[in-house]
């Protein structure tokens, strides 16, 4: 193949190595009004009072606003597909605000100095009330978090208010109670992990203008166009019609920017004064007031017979979503749903949870989106139940996880039908040498080595929900522009998109011109999440390209004299294989632009009604203190299943990058909330995300399995990377002290409390 | 307060405001290159050179240029073009965010220490903060340059 599977560069690189100004903040408008918001200092109150006019006085300032100024009707920040399952649950302003950081005022000004001296002169006389910061007390608690009326839930997906129910449902195959009770060993044990921040390194931003139809122009470091024109409707109550969103390169998102977590309130801004603003939050408020992933506790039940048959897996996931619900009915399935059906014929599996309301920031999406927690806890009970068992957890693993062509129940009862997981096992065991190091070596100067593992799944795309679309269009000699609505964010899919394009139509890369990601000229796309990309818009780019060949054909038919149909495409020509009769694609180019009916340009849109789940297997070692519990992890070992890699650069450095992220998770990004709901983790120097004197080593190798029914084979590879770290270097820390660290972080505190504890009760 | 500095090699002497950081002088001379990514000098994405060492131009006062040269990416652009395809040919750029901070400390390391080990270049470049790409591509990336260099070199 001349371009899938060829490590090409990105369209992009040269000029972002350049440090060219293609962000957010390098391309406002230098005439924006600068917008910020206050916010509030308080975890639950009502706002009694709030008085702006010494504020308005300070010159420069434009505006402000406060819930007297917003509509009454409520929406969601989530961007999904309508009719989202996350509730509308949201004002722009509300009188009530919600947790420590919730917007209580916009303010509107010539510069950054002027409002944030309009900040402080806002007076605001607060009714504190009781907050409720223990997700593990919300559920029926006398403190409601979304008391108000027209709270709504558009899907059904358990939610209710009136008991700070965001979501609750119980899925189930087989009579688990029962099959847990005829296991010989059964692991039950309950899991924590916290509400990392994606931690990107652009943070949020959004500009807007007013264009010359009168329009909302909302620029913004987005993921998602499309469901950002929704929202700003839904948000400041005008028509679609009104509005246009685009986004210029964006600098990481990772879930973070699938939230429209700072696009209202400049646009607000703009709609009503008519001026362009923009809004860039700081890093302190990125880390307060976002969009980070959901906090949750698991139990889990592992069943197994004493040879090592797993026969049952039992979880219920607790989840937080803070405030408001924005992605909390749908991240807490993938910690089930992606997680049992690394297990093969299970006898019987349960997967419950609840999800609720509290008074601290908000939950969003984060890579991995709820399967990372799951596969945390599945992933450590697993190895807790091969300790149980004296058993090899790579055997456990080899008797006992999915493979090709297996049907998983506990994944919507989609076949495996592309799974190199156990190829990624063997290989991954050697690349360790886990046969010599497992579990542990002494050194002898009261340090360990030891290592972990575990395996992951994710999916590709949302099945039957995700739709990507594409657009291909023949220009002037013979250069092609493709269209397409999903957004890069670094990832690199202008360049992956192109690559499909380029084979399809066996041009060169540099014929292909990207235009992505405008809701005024891209064709629809949900947006670049889920894991949907390279496998959902990569389709319909297939598709689309395949489609553009024939319209060629049925033009170069009659100039040819012959049948469509007896005719083929090189790249170069249309032509008669008989005869080599030919007309080149310069000639139908150029007669396309004179006296011409037909438009050689195509738009596929497709969905797929299966969600192809990539696998993986990650392999850590560690070297510990046992005096201290201090450890540095060695090295990492990766070995993924993407199916067909159609960028095996992109592919690698996608999985470095999602491991050093799920490595940050496992030893360091902590999430600690004061007694009045005060975050301290509010910049990098408190939450602490890997610098490259953390990450050891990060050794990937690609194990392609070949999916059918994505683009050239291909699968997701954008959020399986973050899940297996947590579980392996868990299992690590277990392997050389035999603590079981359950909760996130894995500190070297816990570590030697554990082993304190250990002692005491020898 | 009159800041008196060369940018980029370019003379400027203009009345600053004392409280003024250097990140928001040099980026109001469009040197966009310039990023914020945190407020507490932890992230390395507004490195700039001052009298050719790399300083944090987020925690430093414009004032402290007074006098001084200032070079951003933009005076550097044959050094970042050419060492900048090597991150690119390992895809390691990624969201290119992180990426001018990365070069101008990269660039001077190699001012310094033409030949450095993987841990020399990891710890000169420890303050560089990146969330897309794990580091291992940029040190993939960085090692294919240095062998580019000494084999130019011979």
């Amino acid at each position: 193949m001349k371009y899938i599977n060829q490590p090409v560069r990105k369209k992009d690189a040269m000029q972002l190595v350049q440090g060219k100004p293609l962000f957010l903040d390098d391309l406002a408008r230098p005439d924006s009004l600068i917008v910020k918001v206050l916010r509030s200092p308080h975890a639950n109150a009502l706002i009694k009072e709030i008085k702006t006019d010494k504020a308005l006085k300070i010159p420069g300032i434009e505006a402000i606003f406060t819930y007297h100024d917003v509509p009454e009707h409520r929406f969601t920040l989530a961007g999904q597909t309508y009719p989202e399952p996350s509730p509308y649950d949201r004002q722009i302003l509300d009188r009530h605000v919600r947790f420590v950081g919730d917007p209580v005022a916009i303010i509107a000004g010539e510069t950054e100095e002027c409002v944030n001296k309009a900040l402080k002169l806002i007076k605001v006389k607060y009714k504190v009330l009781p907050a409720l910061l223990d997700f593990h007390a919300a559920k029926d608690n006398e403190i409601l978090v979304h008391p108000e009326e027209n709270w709504r839930s558009l899907c059904p997906v358990g939610a209710d208010n009136k008991r700070n129910l965001c979501a609750s449902e119980t899925d189930s195959h087989g009579d688990v109670d029962q099959i847990l009770s005829e296991c010989d060993v059964v692991v039950d044990q309950v899991y924590h992990t916290k509400a990392n921040q994606q931690a990107m390194m652009e943070p949020f931003g959004t500009a807007c203008y007013i264009d010359a139809y009168g329009r909302l122009n909302i620029f913004s470091s987005t993921q998602i166009v499309f469901h950002v024109r929704r929202i700003i409707a839904n948000a400041l109550g005008i028509p679609k019609s009104k509005i246009r969103v685009t986004k210029p390169r964006i600098g990481g998102g990772f879930g973070a920017k699938q939230t429209a977590v700072s696009e209202v309130y400049p646009a607000f801004v703009t709609w009503k004064t008519g001026k362009p603003s923009k809004m860039i939050f700081t890093r302190e408020e990125s880390q307060i007031a976002s969009s980070p992933r959901h906090e949750m506790e698991m139990h889990v039940r592992v069943g197994a017979m004493n040879n090592g048959k797993i026969r049952a897996i039992d979880v219920y996931t607790l989840s937080n979503t803070g405030a408001y619900g924005e992605h909390g009915p749908t991240t807490v399935g993938l910690s089930g749903h992606k997680s049992i059906p690394l297990y093969r014929d299970l006898d019987a599996y349960r997967f419950a949870y609840d999800v609720v309301y509290t008074n601290v920031m908000s939950a969003g999406a984060y890579r991995g989106y709820g399967a990372t927690q799951g596969i945390f806890a599945v992933e450590s009970a697993v190895n807790e139940l091969a300790t149980k068992l004296h058993m090899d957890p790579v055997k456990l693993r080899e008797m006992n996880m999915v493979r090709q062509g297996d049907i998983m129940p506990a994944y919507y009862g989609e076949t495996a039908n592309s799974c190199a997981l156990d190829r990624c096992l063997a290989r991954a065991k050697e690349m360790i040498e886990w046969d010599k190091k497992y579990p542990y070596q002494d050194l002898g100067n009261g340090k360990v080595r030891s290592v972990g593992m575990a395996l992951a799944m994710q999916g590709s795309g949302i099945s039957s929900v995700d739709v990507g679309s594409a657009t291909i269009k023949l220009n002037d000699d013979g250069i092609y522009t493709l269209l397409f609505g999903s957004a890069d964010m670094g990832t690199g899919c202008d360049t992956t998109l192109s690559q499909i394009a380029a084979e399809c139509l066996n041009c060169d890369l540099e014929d292909i011109t990207v235009l992505a990601a405008d809701t005024d000229s891209s064709p629809y796309d949900s947006g670049s999440y889920a894991s949907s990309t390279a496998y959902v818009t990569g389709k319909a780019v297939e598709l689309a390209c395949t489609k553009l060949i024939k319209r060629f054909k049925k033009f170069a038919a009659p100039l040819l004299g012959r049948d469509y149909k007896d005719l083929e495409f090189d790249g170069k020509r249309v032509y008669y294989p008989e005869t080599d009769e030919s007309i080149s694609l310069m000639d139908i180019a150029t007669k396309s632009m004179c006296g011409n009916e037909q438009a050689l340009e195509v738009t596929v849109s497709h969905s797929s009604p299966v969600s192809p789940p990539p696998f993986m297997v990650g392999m850590a070692e560690i070297e510990l203190d046992k005096e201290t519990g201090t450890y540095e992890l060695i090295d990492y070992v990766a070995v993924v299943d993407s199916g067909t890699p159609l960028n095996p650069n992109l592919v690698r450095v996608q999985t470095e990058g999602g491991l050093a992220q799920g490595i940050g998770m496992a030893m360091t990004e902590n999430i600690q909330y004061s007694e009045k709901g005060v975050l301290s983790n509010n910049s990098f120097m408190q939450y602490k995300i890997p610098s490259r004197l953390d990450v050891g080593t990060i050794r990937v190798e690609l194990e392609s399995s070949y999916e059918q029914t994505g683009p050239f084979g291909a699968k997701s590879i954008g959020e399986i990377v973050i899940n297996t770290p947590s579980p392996a270097i868990a299992h690590a820390v277990a392997n050389a002290t035999g603590v079981w660290v359950r909760e996130l972080p894995i500190t070297s505190e816990k570590i030697a409390m554990g082993m304190l504890e250990q002692e005491a009760s020898k | 307060m009159i800041l008196s500095t060369i940018l980029n090699g370019k003379p400027i002497k203009e009345e600053i405001a004392p409280d003024l950081l250097l990140i928001d002088f040099v980026r109001s001379h469009g040197c966009y290159s310039v990023k914020r990514g945190c407020e507490t000098s932890n992230c390395g994405l507004c490195t700039v050179f001052m009298n050719e060492k790399p300083v944090l131009s987020c925690s430093m006062l414009a004032a402290r240029a007074n006098g001084a040269r200032i070079d951003t990416l933009e005076g550097l652009q044959k050094e970042a073009e050419e060492f900048g395809a090597f991150i690119a040919d390992q895809g390691a750029e990624q969201c290119g965010f992180c990426n001018p901070g990365t070069i101008m400390n990269a660039i001077a390391l190699f001012r310094e220490n033409p030949d450095p080990t993987d841990e020399e270049i990891k710890e000169y470049l420890s303050g560089n903060l990146c969330r897309c790409s794990g580091y291992e591509g940029q040190l993939r990336g960085i090692k294919a340059f240095l062998a580019y260099k000494k084999e130019g070199s011979k």
